[in-house]
């Protein structure tokens, strides 16, 4: 019965998106208020109704109702309650699900929060959201309906993938998909400014918030999806390149540039059709991303769905979105008015530059992670593009951008001064020669190159706290006054900073990680000691318990350092019998940013474990960095010009509104 | 600057940028790219020596040998070749005989795959799509190997000893 409520919910939303795509439409070409108004409660009657469907879901994972294939094959009756909950979007059905929820949230969002926008824009807005949705229903419905019943129910479930039973994954993808999702928003008001033909400083200033709650999503969900990555698989990797992982970083750095435009659009007016054109693309890579996890078209080390009639329904409406948008944008842009003058050394400038460097970036991975696909179409030869092309691509762009970064934001609008913006930076330079000139003499004969690109990450550190110190004149006047100043500053200010720092934290962890991260591999019996980077590990012994759907055998490892006693590790090794899989839960022992890491491997005919322990040096600034960006975000996401500023309320605007 | 000259000067520094980025593409797709073979189709492409490929198709029933300090050695066939492939590190957790199998390397001179990694998928029908379409192709494709349509299966790449 839940079920089929859940499924008739899903049609019913189905049925609402195509009105909301239609009537506003005509709505918004009639000058007919009424019917552009109709957007909104559709937007949010939709949003009500595939949270039923949801819900629906959601309740026959709980209550183990094996009848609902979906259930049967991705659940089991011992699972514990959270991941019963998780298991829900841990199957390709049930995260599409999530997909258009996210979809219809955001719609329902701006239906209910855009008040302040013109009727006409709103209704256009909706509308775009309106035909995203109905395509994503139509394909769950299709081709990957959750609901549906096995005709002799079994007994028993098949369980969830081990791998996917992890607190990490519970959050990962809803967040991962706020963000993907979130640039839908960015898309519909990009596709409706050129519906309408019409774009300002104001359009930047709507489109702004819902690309940083996006981006800011979308950033924590990548870091967390990396962590995860990093101590549940079980060998401490946090990046691999993969497809999977390319698909949610592109969306990212095309995000990230679109954040960058849209400043100079909302702040000078420039840079109109270049923004239009970033947001259309941002949410293309968010689809591509979607095609790329959903179809399993590429060997990945993810691939979690291989079903080619999925494949092609997406591919479809990848094209039809892409294809569409672009071929508007083709037609409409030049519609679009040119905007203000800048100089190339300005603030405008900078950001330009900022949106070259990041969107080429982004062209290389896409490159790199297309290659193979082309490549087997072109000779029907298989081959892979590794880390290696990627580090000898995106990395030198990177590092080119990271240079950058701290001179931005100390140029001024329309033209700036390089010179005194150097000058200005002078503290900033020497902070990185300095630690560059002390990591050589601490890692004398080490890696020549870490330390340099530690500096580069240093010095936007340091840059982005001289922006700060030069905005509120620091010690040029009295603290008092200092301070005052810093309270005065614009949130957005103070958030940029932030996560501009937070690109040299990452850096400094990525570095210290890949260059000075030490390892031992072997198999060790109980009393075994394994040195690592100073640490000695003793292997005290080996037990094994049951957990609810599993049995689990557990290392006891004792640390010292210099003879003081740490702590006990207790890496694992989990057996699901169900699957007859297995997964390796590494222990973590975090010392400041460094961690120590332990995983097991098989057991011998002798009793000896295989073990791979890892010191990795700072390896948490990796995470802290982008946590330290999401945090800029939501400061500048606070910025009282970003609710302020854009025009009053619906009344007032509506009062305002020329008849068209 | 007039608007020309600006535009000139942001066309220009854009064009510099692409150039690079270009460069830098060019450069590593040379070094950077790894083919796929099996054991037959190494075999008659002859693959020199020190030459990075990755190595998929079965590991042959009875040929895993373990040595000392996480030595492994076993073979990868695909139905009418075999590969000897030796291995240092942990195995992945569903490394089993009889199963598919991807390893990255290189062949050493006495035609041995030195594998550095071992790629290896979380879930016992799950079958390498590389190495599925490989045997297929040669005509070894047995339906048992049971890609299950929609299994959910997610891997992890082993890294070795070397780094």
């Amino acid at each position: 019965m839940i079920a089929e409520a859940g499924h008739y919910a899903l049609v019913l939303a189905l049925g609402l998106a195509l009105i909301q795509s239609t009537v506003p439409l005509l709505g918004a070409r009639w000058g007919d208020h009424a019917l552009m108004n109709v957007a909104r409660s559709t937007a949010l009657a939709q949003l009500l109704f595939v949270a039923a469907s949801f819900t629906a879901l959601t309740m026959l994972h709980v209550v183990s109702d094996f009848s609902v294939a979906n259930v049967f094959e991705n659940s089991h009756s011992m699972k514990p309650l959270l991941y019963k909950i998780t298991g829900v979007w841990g199957n390709h059905e049930g995260s599409m699900l999530l997909w258009v929820l996210i979809l219809a949230l955001f719609g329902g969002l701006v239906a209910a929060f855009g008040n302040n926008l013109p009727l006409s824009l709103r209704a256009h807005v909706l509308a775009v959201q309106g035909w995203v949705a109905a395509a994503f229903y139509l394909f769950i419905l299709v081709t990957s309906n959750p609901f549906l019943r096995i005709a002799s129910p079994p007994i028993e479930g098949r369980d969830l993938n081990p791998v996917l039973q992890d607190i990490g994954l519970a959050v990962h993808p809803p967040m991962l998909y706020l963000g993907y999702v979130g640039f839908s928003i960015s898309f519909s008001f990009a596709v409706a400014a050129l519906i309408e033909g019409r774009i300002d400083a104001a359009w930047a200033r709507w489109v702004r918030p819902w690309t940083l709650v996006a981006w800011i999503f979308l950033t924590l969900g990548i870091a967390m999806g990396s962590y995860w990555a990093y101590y549940e698989l079980g060998w401490g990797g946090w990046w691999f390149w993969d497809p999977v992982e390319n698909a949610s970083l592109m969306p990212w750095l095309a995000g990230t540039a679109l954040l960058h435009s849209a400043v100079v659009m909302e702040k000078r007016n420039a840079l109109k059709v270049w923004t239009i054109l970033l947001s259309i693309l941002t949410f293309s890579l968010s689809l591509l991303g979607t095609f790329l996890v959903r179809s399993g078209v590429l060997t990945s080390v993810h691939a979690f769905a291989t079903d080619p009639a999925r494949g092609v329904f997406i591919l479809l409406i990848l094209c039809l979105f892409i294809g569409g948008s672009l071929s508007l944008f083709a037609w409409r842009a030049s519609s679009l008015k040119q905007g203000g003058l800048f100089a190339p050394i300005s603030r405008e400038g900078a950001l330009v530059l900022n949106n070259l460097l990041i969107t080429v970036a982004c062209w290389t991975v896409l490159l790199g992670t297309l290659y193979p696909m082309v490549h087997e179409v072109l000779t029907g030869n298989k081959v892979s593009v590794g880390a290696p092309y990627f580090n000898l691509t995106f990395g030198p762009l990177c590092l080119g951008l990271m240079l950058a970064v701290p001179f931005g934001p100390l140029l001024a609008w329309k033209r700036g001064d390089l010179l005194g913006a150097a000058q200005r930076l002078t503290a900033a330079g020497i902070a990185a020669l300095i630690a560059i000139a002390v990591l050589w003499a601490w890692t004398w004969g080490g890696a020549t190159f870490a330390p340099l690109v530690i500096g580069l990450a240093v010095f936007v550190v340091a840059g982005a706290m001289t922006d700060l110190a030069e905005r509120m004149a620091l010690f040029r006047v009295p603290l008092g006054v200092a301070m005052a100043r810093a309270r005065g500053l614009p949130r957005s200010t103070w958030g940029s900073a932030f996560a501009h720092a937070g690109v040299g934290i990452a850096l400094i962890g990525i570095v210290c990680e890949t260059t000075w991260n030490s390892e031992y591999i072997g198999s060790m019996k109980p009393n075994d000691v394994a040195k690592v980077a100073g640490y000695q590990l003793k292997l005290d012994g080996v037990t094994q318990r049951q957990g609810p759907n599993f049995r689990e055998m557990i290392a006891q490892f004792a640390v010292t350092l210099d003879g003081d006693e740490l702590r006990v590790m207790t890496p694992s090794k989990r057996n699901f019998t169900t699957r007859n899989s297995s997964t390796t839960e590494a222990a973590l022992l975090t010392r400041g940013a460094s961690q120590l890491y332990i995983s097991l491997g098989d057991t011998n005919a002798d009793g000896a474990i295989a073990v791979r322990i890892y010191h990795k040096p700072l390896v948490l600034l990796i995470w802290w960095g982008p946590v330290l960006m999401a945090f800029g975000g939501l400061l500048s996401l606070s910025d009282r010009r970003l609710r302020v500023g854009a025009p009053k309320p619906a009344k007032a605007a509506r009062a305002l509104q020329p008849a068209e | 600057m007039t608007r020309k000259q600006r535009r000139l000067t942001m066309i220009g520094g854009s064009l510099t940028v692409l150039a690079i980025a270009a460069a830098l593409v060019l450069n590593a797709m040379r070094d950077s790219i790894v083919f796929f073979s099996t054991p037959t189709m190494a075999a008659e492409k002859q693959i020199p020596p020190g030459q990075r490929f990755r190595l998929g198709g079965l590991v042959q029933p009875g040929s895993l040998v373990r040595g000392d300090n996480l030595a492994v050695n076993f073979s990868v066939a695909d139905g009418s070749a075999t590969v000897p492939v030796a291995y240092k590190g942990i195995l992945p957790d569903l490394f089993r005989e009889g199963q598919g199998v991807v390893t990255e390397g290189a062949l050493d001179a006495s035609g041995v795959f030195r594998a550095d990694t071992v790629l290896a998928k979380h879930d016992e029908t799950y079958m390498p799509k590389d190495v599925a379409d490989a045997l297929k192709k040669q005509g070894h494709w047995k339906d048992d190997y049971g890609a299950k349509p929609g299994a959910a299966a997610a891997a992890a790449p082993v890294q070795g000893a070397s780094k």
